[in-house]
């Protein structure tokens, strides 16, 4: 009499998630996730420069169309995404205990991402307020300051916060018309990809936000040195990598934002700065007429 | 006024053109695809798509300030770099051919014109012949004709015979390439026999589109076209060339043609003088990608000039 075979549990393929879509990554290579005892979770895609580079065209091709959305419907996307995470609020904190977080931490720092996200959704009609300004000249001629989206923005997302410090390095980029190539956290890259579902699923248009997974030592260089790209946010960067990003993105002037040691769960950690961080300042003069 | 043509050349008989497998067609493109092609190989080939473009601007907005940019560009292609070669040619409508030819000058470059009653080809002969004669007159050195699709598809060839013949008169010294316009004719044995049409009338080149309909060039129908000018060379001798237009702006996808025409034609064909890509945005990927050949990093369209 055969006996049930114990059931096998498959492990998830993670996938990546470019220009609304969620390929394999080009180069066919994974990296195992193990949990504390060693045991493999899930596989999880090691993104290749062609993945980048895929990404950054995605991202290019849709940033012109997200910046000219309205401030108030990028505000009301933002809301969006912030709403679809807790719907699935238990699927994140379940992945995230998966991956050594405990149970109440977890919670907390779910919970902190949607209210993140709320937090920047509230700021997309008004940064531009708080930063803009009429300036005197000794002219006739009216002369303001107003802030612009600065492009396409890689990012390399906090090594210690999967899910929340990635939340607060995407929201603040993308609320002011810039669209993202992210990198998650090596070690902690589920909620990660989960998260690139969520916002699949909450009217980001494909291409705004494009994710990845992989090593950072082999990534770091690419999302420096792309040409393409106007600004790097880089999170608790060792030394050498930091100074490894600033020389390469020198070849373009590139933005280097660096992002070290905040803790992320703070709410000194959400501020209006942050969005400005990734914008340019564009001064128009116009003649008074009467 | 219908004296004094020479007499055409016999139509062949079509009934007898080989038929198109499609899915062996299908096929057989797919695996020109899985070609890689790396460094030097692929620096190699990038330069010589470049030398291959007829860098293009067929608008009705077109004017001679928007055609001396593009001839500026056709001649400056990206002075970074060294050793770049110059486009093939710079493909106008019949107006702008006098001032693309002034600011060539002796660069080396063609001026190829779009004559009889672009992209349509809806006009009556004498028009379409003498469109062209204006065309060579102000300088033109190629002449890209449309076919007429709707005598076509009504099964009449001896008056697309007839025509593409006249115009090939009336080109003189210039070289004929004769538009198919294959989005439009629906069938791959219709693009087979067209092409052995209009190899018969006496054109130099054949070309897939204007660039106004899709679908515009694909892999299949260069194919297809690529096969009958092969045959044709074997029944007749004569070398015909080949220009795919419309639909090619990327490198790779230029690469993929490039593999296909060595594979099927051989490298007699692999020069501007037989093979000929129709593009406006193709040339900037291509400096793109051989600036990253060069410099080991990514490039953004904004060190590029706009076309």
């Amino acid at each position: 009499m055969a006996t049930q075979a114990a059931r096998i549990p498959v492990a998830k393929t993670y996938k990546i998630y470019i220009g609304g879509k969620f390929p394999r990554t080009e180069s066919g290579r994974y990296y195992d996730l193990q949990n504390a005892k060693g045991k493999v979770i899930a596989n999880i895609c090691r993104s290749s420069r062609k993945d980048f580079r895929n990404a950054v065209v995605a991202a290019r091709a849709a940033q012109p169309g997200w910046a000219s959305a309205s401030a108030y419907l990028r505000g009301q996307i933002l809301y969006r995404i912030a709403e679809m995470l807790e719907g699935r609020r238990e699927q994140f904190i379940a992945e995230m205990t998966v991956q050594g977080v405990g149970k109440k931490a977890a919670t907390e720092e779910v919970d902190a991402a949607v209210d993140r996200l709320i937090y920047y959704a509230g700021w997309a009609d008004k940064y531009q307020q708080i930063f803009s300004a009429v300036n005197p000249v000794a002219s006739s001629h009216f002369n303001f300051s107003v802030l612009e989206a600065t492009g396409v923005v890689s990012i390399l997302a906090p090594e210690s916060s999967g899910l929340l410090g990635l939340v607060s390095n995407i929201a603040p980029t993308i609320v002011g018309g810039n669209s993202c190539v992210v990198l998650a956290s090596e070690s902690l890259p589920l909620n990660a990809v989960s998260f690139a579902e969520v916002l699949h699923a909450s009217d980001v248009p494909g291409g705004v936000v494009n994710l990845l997974t992989g090593y950072r030592s082999e990534l770091a260089g690419q999302f420096a040195s792309h040409m393409d790209v106007n600004a790097v946010i880089c999170c608790d960067a060792d030394d050498d990598t930091a100074a490894d990003i600033q020389v390469k993105a020198a070849d373009n002037i590139k933005r280097v934002i660096a992002r070290d040691g905040i803790n992320w769960s703070k709410a000194t950690a959400a501020s209006p700065y942050f969005v400005a961080d990734v914008q340019e300042t564009k001064t128009t003069w116009h003649p008074i007429g009467s | 006024m219908s004296a004094a043509l020479t007499p055409a050349p016999p139509l062949p008989d079509l009934s007898q053109v080989t038929r198109v497998d499609e899915v062996g067609v299908a096929e057989r493109v797919a695996r020109f695809q899985t070609r890689s092609i790396k460094t030097e190989s692929k620096t190699a080939a990038l330069k010589m798509i470049l030398s291959m473009i007829d860098l293009t601007t067929l608008e009705g907005q077109d004017t001679p300030g928007k055609v001396r940019q593009l001839c500026q560009k056709a001649m400056h292609l990206h002075d970074q770099l060294p050793g770049l070669p110059h486009v093939a040619a710079v493909c106008v409508y019949p107006t702008m051919v006098g001032i693309a030819r002034k600011a060539l000058g002796d660069s080396g470059i063609n001026v190829a014109s779009v004559a009889t009653a672009f992209p349509s080809g809806m006009a009556p002969r004498h028009i379409k012949i003498d469109e062209t004669k204006i065309a060579v007159a102000e300088g033109a050195d190629e002449i890209d004709m449309v076919i007429s699709r709707g005598a076509f598809l009504q099964g009449d060839y001896r008056f697309v015979f007839d025509e593409i013949a006249a115009v090939k008169e009336a080109c003189g010294e210039a070289h004929l390439k004769v538009i198919l316009e294959t989005g439009e004719l629906s069938t791959l044995d219709n693009v087979r026999r067209a092409s052995v049409l209009a190899m018969h009338a006496g054109a130099d080149f054949i070309k897939t589109s204007t660039g106004k309909i899709q679908p515009a060039a694909t892999l299949p129908v260069t194919f297809v076209m690529l096969q009958a000018i092969r045959d044709f060379h074997r029944e007749t001798g004569r070398m015909v060339g080949m220009k795919p237009a419309g639909g090619i702006s990327n490198s790779k996808l230029a690469i993929h043609y490039l593999v296909m025409l060595r594979e099927t034609l051989g490298n007699a064909w692999m020069t501007p003088e037989w093979f000929r890509f129709g593009a406006s945005s193709l040339a900037n990927d291509v400096l793109m990608q051989l600036q990253k050949q060069a410099t080991g990093v990514y490039q953004s369209a904004d060190y590029f000039s706009k076309d």
